[in-house]
């Protein structure tokens, strides 16, 4: 493990894959601090307003500490067009390491202290806010929280099941064996987009967003057993011939207690590979189904679901600040990739 | 005759597992607490009497075994019932599927006659700067979100006005000759083509590079070169069969894939397939729709994977004993 690890850091790209990633998490797990709003922060009066602009130049020519401007909204009322001027009149210094809006470190810590923030009549969006008049930067690092650890939730929810299931198919074999394996197939004939659809449409409205995020995370893991049962299997059959597996079953192991204790942790290997192939195509589906509305609903963010509103026309041509998740989760796909590629590579024994 | 048979038992196979298929959908959809029937019900253009009709069609009053049953039989018969429009639901299908196929099949096409010989170059160029840039080109491919892509793609259209957005006809496509025609739905198709195209390209890129990198350092190979055979026949003649045959297998899950990532990239180009239909359906929880529409994915994908093992005991002698 330890080896693949050093060789990984060797590898450029891997290199460059494992920090982008490393710098996403590490905001991520402070986005509290990092974020000048907290999540539920809203200003109606101030939807669709661009990004702020930061001056470090005063009006006079001269340096000064950076600042900012608020916007004004107005309606055009010869072009019919919603136009937003800053407000010149009065200066927003930004202020590093200060008090802000209070929240929750971690959910436990209370605290008040942004990376930055300006005064409370100012406002600060660096990326712009959304129809509600939410800070996008701001949820961009909360939505972030979601996107980037529902993968991982639905691989632990999935491995077991597949081992299990894979496990217990290969060793038996026969008619276990056949039966389990159709079903297995069955799953895997239905087109895997359609029955995330159409599970996450049977989920009662109603629920608590803790609630519907574990449930978004089974729905993940019930796509995607059944491809890595078959995997396990697989496996399972030419392992169970080797000499250990008789010994054994010699000294009177159980059935179940040969699966797990002897015959599963010989796929380790296989099962670290197929891990970080498949996050990021969990991170896709995700992605994908809040970009429908089906995933994470509001008022919580995730990437897929900031990006719904750029389902419209005047958004994505107007509002281009509104496309930023769709390129973080580009990035972290890319990033996901290039490391599992680098893994694969390594342990591929033809090296 | 022998491969016959084979064909024969490989058809027989498929069904027990659209059997097994059917119930885990039939299942799935009366898991949830919606009534079927609700929004049939709640349509004021649709009588009474359609409505008895589905009642007992369905037989809602009767255990759900039943009612699998029921429904069962009349999907074998080609009665699929109605939507919450009162249109009939195979006629529905009948309209979207061949958009859907035509999508997916002229995407497949595309793949095969480019990422096939990018993944032979990328082979025979291994680790060379050629090799390294297309790694990281189709890493860049299957890493954009299919339907980010898809939004991007529309902005370059608004913007240019060069493609049409949405559909897959003009308005007024009724009225244009069998050749405009042809050429309308072609402009229509460049942008979904393009973003399926991009994604699945970088896959089968990958896999055949991968392939060819295998053979190459086969024993057999080695023999050729050793032989003497100039580098292109050993390639191309030798090599290049026995790399392509694992594709074909890999057919059937492409098209799966791609019925998956079609429904997104459908959904935002307002494309009128299969994806964008079983789309509007769950939102609108369409029962009879959504279980048809899954039911339909569902033949398609084993079809497709039929075909690719039916193609792979043509192409591959070796599979038939």
């Amino acid at each position: 493990m330890k080896e693949v690890l050093s060789q990984l850091m060797k590898d450029k790209f891997a290199k460059i894959a494992l920090i982008v990633l490393g710098v996403i998490y590490l905001a991520l797990f402070f986005a509290d601090f990092l974020a000048p709003y907290t999540k539920d922060f809203s200003d109606r009066s101030m939807a669709y307003v661009p990004p702020s602009k930061i001056f470090t130049i005063d009006e006079n020519g001269r340096f000064s500490k950076p600042y900012t401007y608020n916007y004004i909204r107005e309606f055009d009322q010869k072009t019919l067009e919603m136009k937003y001027r800053l407000d010149r009149s009065q200066k927003f210094y930004l202020k590093f390491f200060s008090k802000g809006q209070s929240y929750k470190f971690l959910g436990i810590i209370p605290m008040n202290i942004h990376l930055v923030t300006v005064a409370p009549e100012g406002r600060l969006f660096l990326l712009g806010t959304d129809i509600n008049g939410r800070d996008v930067f701001s949820r961009l690092l909360f939505g972030g929280r979601i996107s980037m650890t529902i993968g991982f939730l639905a691989l632990f929810v999935l491995f077991p099941i597949g081992l299990l299931y894979g496990g217990i198919s290969g060793y038996l074999g026969g008619k276990t064996d056949i039966i389990m394996m159709r079903f297995a197939e069955a799953v895997m004939s239905i087109p895997s987009f359609y029955l995330l659809i159409i599970l996450a449409s049977v989920l009662p409205s109603g629920m608590t967003s803790i609630q519907r995020f574990m449930l978004i995370v089974v729905i993940l893991a019930l796509i995607g057993w059944a491809g890595f049962a078959r995997v396990v299997r697989g496996m399972v059959l030419s392992i169970k011939k080797q000499e250990f597996v008789q010994a054994a079953k010699t000294i009177g192991q159980s059935r179940l207690g040969i699966i797990v204790k002897h015959i599963l942790p010989q796929t380790t290997s296989y099962v670290i590979v197929a891990m970080t192939l498949s996050v990021p195509s969990y991170i896709l589906s995700e992605s994908g189904l809040s970009f429908l509305g089906l995933g994470i609903q509001q008022p919580d963010a995730s990437w897929g679901n900031m990006l719904k509103e750029a389902q419209e026309f005047t958004n994505i041509i107007y509002r281009p600040w509104l496309l930023t998740p769709g390129f973080l989760i580009f990035v972290a796909v890319l990033a996901f990739n290039l490391i599992g590629d680098t893994i694969r590579d390594i342990l591929d024994p033809r090296n | 005759m022998q491969i016959l048979i084979y064909i024969l038992k490989r058809i027989l196979q498929t069904i027990p597992l659209l059997v097994i298929v059917s119930l885990i959908s039939f299942f799935i959809i009366r898991l949830s607490p919606v009534d079927p029937l609700a929004e049939l019900r709640l349509n004021p253009s649709v009588s009474q009497e359609t409505l008895q009709k589905e009642t007992q069609r369905l037989g809602l009053d009767k255990p759900i075994i039943v009612q699998y049953g029921k429904w069962a039989k009349s999907f074998v018969k080609g009665d699929l019932g109605v939507t919450s429009n009162g249109e009939q639901v195979s006629s529905k299908l009948k309209e979207r599927i061949p958009n859907t196929l035509l999508l997916t099949v002229i995407v497949i096409f595309l793949t095969w006659i480019v990422g096939i010989p990018l993944g032979i170059f990328a082979a025979i160029n291994w680790k060379t700067p050629f090799d390294r840039i297309l790694t990281v080109l189709t890493s860049v491919g299957m890493a954009i979100p299919s339907f980010f892509f898809a939004v991007l793609l529309l902005i370059f259209a608004v913007k240019t006005g060069w493609f049409p957005v949405g559909g897959l006809t003009s308005a007024n496509f009724a009225d244009m000759g069998i050749f405009s025609q042809i050429k309308d739905m072609a402009h229509h198709l460049v942008l979904p083509v393009t973003v399926l195209f991009t994604i699945s390209l970088a896959g089968l890129q990958r896999q055949m590079r991968g392939n060819m990198l295998d053979v190459l350092d086969s024993e057999y190979v080695k023999f050729a070169r050793a032989k003497g055979l100039s580098e292109f026949k050993v390639i191309f003649k030798h090599a290049l069969r026995n790399a392509v045959n694992p594709l074909i297998t890999l057919l059937g899950f492409e098209f799966a894939g791609l019925l998956s990532g079609a429904a997104l990239t459908e959904y935002v180009f307002q494309y009128p397939g299969l994806g964008r239909l079983i789309l509007e359906a769950v939102l609108k929880s369409d029962i009879n729709l959504v279980m048809a529409s899954l039911m339909m994915g569902a033949i398609m994908l084993v079809l497709g994977n039929l075909i690719a093992d039916i193609l792979l005991i043509i192409t591959d002698p070796r599979i038939r004993t």
